[in-house]
């Protein structure tokens, strides 16, 4: 017990630390909205695996780590950012070099008038921009008060991506959001903490890369709060390909007003322990939410994904598919809830969660939830384990594929259907070469004994 | 060409062959005939390398080589083809990308040139219209959802892409309409030449009035227990197997 306290304490120092080295003052209300999340996040603690919601996911590496806020670092290029940012057309993109927008690397030029792209501290600071609807938004959906990591997010809340796209407009330039840790030798932790905004009847497609520039050992806890307005329609994509010692906790809270149309994507390569918390509030009637996700990992990574979909109002649509690639001993978790509330009627909620086992130390925790207080909805959940159709197989090898070609194949098929839903085309073609790069890894498709 | 000799096969502990022989050479049509779970398939499957069946006796050599030493993408690419009697269904993976896929394997197998698309199309087309199978096939799944016929069409497609020295022929005249039939035994016949050979595992002497095999083997409980000509199949056609079953039954308690 006083092990956890102690390590906790170790958060809430460094939050004084980094309020008294000066800096920049927030507004009032943010002041106060910090204040109360580190209170909040003393009283929480780190979760520990005798929490429900985080019965297989030990963060003990991160409450142990004696992890340091991250400095600005402007020892970075654009070269060093090439193998991340999408190549070719005028994307628009913003980079974060350890949590802090970095204007000299980004391109935010030529969007439609109104339409807000850059930086959360920016605005803050902007009085004439920092005004009312930041207050009205900010940190009102990911709620501190249960979640510990929202709480510590919130603590720190400093900078991140800020996008807001007003009524009616069609932002038809992909959004790229880059963040990088850019390592320094020591443990670095950063708290990106993003706030995207889709007015009514707007559009708007916007991708989160997270990414490590010169390895070890690092914490991201990055915090996205969308709000869909009416009618809106959003494709969001996560990326997840930091280093292979990275720890990742992430939380995208999603809220939908009615007749709101959100894809969001959620994939997952790199770091070494990661988490995504995925929570969406279908609060407006008619809303549609789709949670696609992919997460191909290996060596001893551990990836954890876990959906909470509340139905809040009528005639809701949400669907969740998420699939899996293990390969060496990684380890996956996948939780999916679908919450429906009384009132609720005519909720169509769909949940599927297929895993792909590529050798015998892989392993998969896989539970679906269903939470239902209305009595006219259809709600369906589906969980698969499997390893590679032994079949199929010997079928291509007897075609003239060698293992590796036939093994390939097959897992490429796998997660095709994952990738096709992806309606923003440059992540999707990032994700093929991703994904081939990975499996041309020998050692992603041993072959099993 | 082909060399079998003596061969024992288990699975899962169960011995189905029970020492084989059998011997093919180029330019030759062997038919194999013989009642359910007799082993024909069993024979087929070891012939084109599947592991989950253990050989552990006899030997089976091809064109000089030891073919059990091969990999199954080995025996491939140095002509050996199985047209499954069940082909497999693989979601995700067209059937072109995968025609595409197993030609650039064997050829590089054999150390020649890798196709472009257009060259590939083109030599697809032509056969799939030989074949009388719709060109809409190719962009679906491979097998998913083909009907039994398409799947046994699309397998002789796969022998005319891959030009094999060895094909063996796992029932698929089974599921196949008169005209079907006929098609399939065409593309057959246009493969037929003195340097390849044909293994046709059927029920059926029908399909043998198309594709006239040279020589009739009937197989019953692992072993080949009577060859001949032609009029072979004619005669199980209206025997049956029973009596060869009792003739085998009874040199089997003999022995
Ligand atoms: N995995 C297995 N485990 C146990 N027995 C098996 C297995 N596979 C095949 N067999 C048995 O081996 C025997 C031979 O099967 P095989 O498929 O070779 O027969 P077949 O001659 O092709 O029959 P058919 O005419 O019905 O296609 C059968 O009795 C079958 O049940
Ligand atoms: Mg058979």
């Amino acid at each position: 017990m006083s092990v956890a306290l102690e390590q906790d304490n170790r958060f809430l120092a460094a939050f004084d630390d980094w309020r008294m080295s000066g800096g920049v003052r927030p507004p009032a209300w943010l002041a106060d909205v910090r204040e109360a999340a580190v209170a909040r996040f003393a009283e929480l603690g780190f979760p520990t695996l005798r929490d429900e919601d985080w019965r297989f996911t030990d963060v003990e590496p991160i409450a142990r780590g004696r992890f340091v806020h991250a400095p600005p670092s402007a020892e970075v290029t654009l070269d060093d950012l090439r193998p991340y940012l999408w190549s070719g057309e005028s994307a628009c993109h913003l980079v974060f070099v350890n949590g802090r927008y970095v204007a000299a690397l980004s391109n935010a030029d030529g969007l439609p008038p109104g339409v807000i792209a850059g930086s959360l501290a920016d605005a803050l600071q902007a009085p004439a921009r920092g005004d009312h609807w930041i207050q009205d938004h900010l940190a009102r959906y990911a709620d501190y008060e249960r979640h510990a990591f929202a709480a510590l997010s919130t603590a720190f809340i400093t900078d991140g991506a800020l996008l807001y796209v007003p009524r009616g407009c069609a932002l038809d330039r992909p959004v790229h959001l880059l963040y990088v840790t850019a390592a320094n030798g020591e443990p670095l932790a950063t708290h990106p903490r993003n706030l995207l905004i889709a007015e009514q009847g707007s559009r708007l497609s916007v991708t989160e890369t997270y990414a490590t520039l010169g390895g070890g050992v690092h914490f991201t806890n990055p915090v996205t709060e969308l709000v869909a307005g009416p009618g809106a329609v959003v494709d969001h994509g996560r990326l997840e390909r930091e280093g292979p010692d990275a720890l990742h906790v992430g939380t995208l809270q999603i809220h939908q007003r009615r007749d709101s149309d959100v894809r969001s994507h959620c994939l997952t390569f790199g770091g070494a322990l990661v988490r995504h918390d995925l929570n969406v509030v279908l609060a407006g009637e008619g809303a549609h939410c789709l949670l696609n996700g992919l997460y191909v990992v290996g060596g001893r990574q551990h990836v954890d994904n876990h959906l909470r979909v509340e139905h809040a109002a009528p005639h809701g649509t949400s669907r969740e598919n998420f699939k899996g690639i293990l390969g060496e001993r990684s380890r996956a978790v996948f939780t999916g809830r679908i919450v429906v509330r009384a009132g609720a009627q005519k909720t169509d909620g769909k949940q599927s969660n297929r895993n792909l086992l590529l050798s015998d130390g892989a392993k998969v925790n896989t539970r679906p939830q269903l939470e239902i207080f209305a009595d006219d909805v259809k709600c369906t959940h589906g969980a698969t384990v499997g390893q590679l159709d032994r079949e199929a197989l010997f079928y291509l090898r007897s075609r003239g594929l060698t293992a590796a070609e036939a093994r390939s194949l097959l897992v490429h098929a796998f997660a095709r259907e994952s990738l096709e839903q992806v309606g923003i085309e440059p992540l999707r073609r990032q994700l093929h070469a991703l994904l081939a790069e990975r499996l041309a890894a020998a050692h992603a498709l041993e072959a099993p004994p | 060409m082909l060399e079998i000799r003596n061969l024992h096969v288990r699975v899962d502990g169960h011995e189905i062959l029970k020492g084989l022989d059998l011997s093919v050479h180029a330019g030759e049509v062997h038919s194999i005939m013989g009642p359910n779970g007799s082993g024909k398939s069993t024979l087929a499957q070891v012939i084109a390398g599947r592991d989950l069946y253990e050989v552990t006796g006899g030997q089976i050599v091809y064109q000089g080589r030891d073919l059990l030493e091969l990999a199954p993408e080995e025996r491939a690419g140095a002509g050996v083809f199985l047209a499954f009697q069940y082909p497999v269904e693989i979601p995700g993976v067209s059937t072109s990308y995968f025609l595409k896929s197993a030609l650039n394997a064997v050829r590089r197998q054999r150390g020649e040139s890798e196709t472009d698309a257009v060259e590939f199309l083109e030599l697809v087309k032509d056969k799939i219209q030989a074949l009388g199978m719709d060109e809409r096939l190719l962009s679906r799944a491979l097998n998913e959802g083909f009907s039994g016929g398409e799947k046994k069409r699309n397998e002789i497609l796969q022998m005319a892409v891959l030009e094999p020295r060895l094909a063996v022929l796992d029932e698929t005249d089974s599921g196949l309409d008169i005209d079907a039939l006929r098609i399939v035994a065409d593309g057959v016949n246009r493969l037929r030449s003195a340097d390849r050979a044909f293994v046709v595992v059927t029920h059926y002497q029908r399909l043998l009035n198309y594709i006239v095999p040279d020589v009739v083997h009937v197989l019953v409980d692992g072993r080949i227990v009577r060859s001949g000509g032609r009029e072979l199949a004619l005669e199980l056609e209206e025997r049956g197997y029973g009596w060869l079953e009792q003739e085998a039954g009874a040199t089997a308690v003999g022995a």
